[in-house]
């Protein structure tokens, strides 16, 4: 069970608006979906570790040398507002 | 001409080879039957100029008497995956415009190859669903009834290949995206133990889990493809220096004395009695063929469907949240404040199963949630691995088990259902969970002739033993000969 309150304070934490109008389905399929989850509560998980990668690589690094990197130009080419290489966004600072 | 496209990949490269059709004439004739199968939606882009393009350098080289492993082949990727100067949509209104600025590990060795790329197929947005239903540009049809779903999240690449749209595909698969549709479309598909292929260039759902998986219509053709595609990557981060065998080595040899792992928690109550059985006589076939079955237990299969939908929407979440439209992807108009530029940004572009996604994943991670849910989930998914490295070290080779439930149901029969669509997943999550290699090969036809996959999960590292086996399943038997019928002549109940 999750109230319609709990699910638009978390869909605003990941920045996603919730319709009034799907506020109850909504509501309603996270409720099922989280009660399903919940099982996993029962498991005895012992001492077992948790497993972020299956074969525990670790610490993968490289070379700290400088190589070619990806053409800004063309990478620019998606941004939604661009004025030469910078990207144009709101003002957010007063 | 149509012909030319139900050559398996093996044949149509043979054929290149010794000049018996150009890469020219295929491809226009693969392009042709894309056309007339426009049904299936099984495309979100059919690059046509391009394949073209690339069909005529290859007819060139060939004629220089060059050799390359896929060289005028037509291949088909799903649009998960980077081709650079041309769009990658994830299936969704988010990414719709979005030109990959260059191409994916696993696109630049197809093209080393020599292949040719036809189009991007369609799927489950962001790689999220099991019926190819929750695309922004349309669900993709089972070309064996076109009212049934192709499975998903890989179901525009398993029903291009199934329809003989191209002669092979890239699909990806976090929690049975690329075996599940393989089974609902009746073609061979393959996940590979995770960290033999490259995710660079794929764009990332579930980090831990995504995998680069391979479609093909017969065995031999999905280890050809799987060669390709394999390989340590410095590029990911995640890949593992792991020597790529030959896959095609053991193609041909006996499978006498091969155990196989039969877990009993893979035949549950709520399994259709049709793919029950069809699955027991194609592990009869098996043991025909001189395998020794035995019976094995894995423990936590019953937690590895809410283990994993805790776990990837956890990563899903993180994973999304690149998607601000700042820097790529769709940026609402008229923002007036940063707030609006994320929550309208991101409101727009994302479907409503994604949000879904995001959501759990945010609130497992929650403060509060994340040691009960995230965490714990982690321990859980150790168990389950263990579980499979206990059965490998004790008791078997591989295990064969149903890659699906179910064969493919209709389209809009579970998709209001979130849970029930989840549940789908039931027997190919556990592979994604211990990283381990998996395919789905075609075992025969319910009573609605619609197509029940077998599913064989192996050792890490182990591709060679499941295509082994799986080669040795299809010679003895003409599953994956039969074809789907052609656009419009099939059956619509």
């Amino acid at each position: 069970m999750i109230s319609a309150e709990e699910v638009r304070k978390i869909a605003s934490l990941a920045r996603l608006n919730v319709d009034s109008d799907d506020l109850s389905r909504l509501s309603r399929e996270l409720g099922t979906i989280l009660d399903y989850i919940k099982q996993i509560e029962a498991v005895d998980t012992g001492e077992a570790q948790p497993m972020s990668h299956v074969h525990g690589i670790v610490n993968v690094f490289r070379e700290d040398n400088v190589t070619p990197s990806l053409d800004s130009e063309e990478l620019l080419k998606n941004a939604p507002d661009y004025c030469g290489r910078f990207i144009r966004v709101p003002l957010i600072v007063e | 001409m149509t012909e030319l496209c139900h050559l398996s990949l093996s044949e149509i490269r043979s054929g290149l080879h010794q000049g018996t059709f150009s890469a020219a004439e295929l491809t226009e004739a693969f392009l042709k039957r894309i056309d007339n199968h426009r049904v299936l939606n099984a495309f979100i882009e059919v690059l046509a100029d391009s394949a073209r393009k690339e069909a005529q350098l290859c007819d060139t080289r060939l004629k220089r008497r060059e050799r390359a492993p896929l060289l005028g082949v037509p291949l088909a990727i799903k649009d998960m995956i980077l081709t650079a100067g041309t769009r990658t949509t994830c299936a969704s209104r988010m990414l719709k415009d979005f030109v990959a600025p260059y191409d994916a590990t696993v696109t630049q060795e197809l093209k080393s190859a020599g292949a040719v790329c036809l189009g991007k197929t369609n799927m489950d947005e962001f790689a999220m669903g099991s019926s190819n239903e929750n695309s922004a540009f349309g669900a993709v049809r089972n070309p064996w009834n076109l009212e049934r779903v192709s499975g998903g999240s890989s179901g525009g690449s398993a029903a291009a290949v199934a329809q003989r749209l191209c002669a092979g595909a890239l699909g990806t698969d976090t929690g049975g995206s690329v075996r599940q549709p393989a089974a609902f479309c009746g073609v061979v598909g393959i996940k590979p133990t995770y960290g033999r292929v490259s995710r660079y260039g794929v764009v990332a759902f579930a980090s831990s889990l995504d995998q680069v998986g391979v479609l093909a219509s017969n065995v031999r053709d999905a280890a050809i493809l799987t060669g390709v595609i394999s390989g340590y990557d410095p590029l990911d981060s995640t890949s593992v220096n792991q020597v790529v065998p030959n896959f095609e080595a053991h193609l041909g040899q006996e499978i006498k004395s091969l155990k196989i792992g039969i877990p009993d928690e893979y035949f549950i109550p709520g399994m259709s009695a049709e793919v029950e059985k069809i699955i027991k006589q194609a592990l009869k076939k098996l043991e025909d063929l001189g395998a020794e079955l035995v019976r094995v237990g894995l423990p936590h299969t019953n937690v590895a469907v809410p283990t994993y939908y805790i776990l990837a929407p956890a990563e899903a979440s993180s994973n999304l949240a690149r998607y601000d439209g700042v820097r790529y992807g769709r940026r609402a108009a008229d923002i007036k404040d940063l707030d609006e530029l994320y929550f309208r940004s991101r409101s727009e572009g994302f479907g409503a199963e994604v949000k879904r996604r995001i959501i759990i994943g945010t609130y497992v991670l929650s403060r509060g949630y994340y040691d009960q849910f995230y965490l714990k989930a982690q321990k859980v998914r150790s168990l389950i691995a263990r579980d499979f490295k206990c059965a490998f070290e004790r008791h078997c080779d591989l295990i064969a088990c149903p890659t699906a439930p179910s064969s493919a149901f209709r389209l809009g029969e579970k998709i209001s259902d979130p849970l029930a669509m989840y549940l789908s997943d039931v027997f190919t999550i556990p592979a994604n969970l211990a990283g381990l290699p998996a395919l789905s090969i075609p075992c025969g036809f319910d009573s609605s002739d619609l197509p029940v996959g077998l599913q064989l999960i192996g050792k890490p590292w182990d591709e060679s033993t499941l295509f082994k086996a799986a080669y040795a399943y299809e010679s003895a038997t003409e599953w994956h000969k039969r074809l789907p019928p052609e656009a419009g002549a099939g059956p619509t109940f």
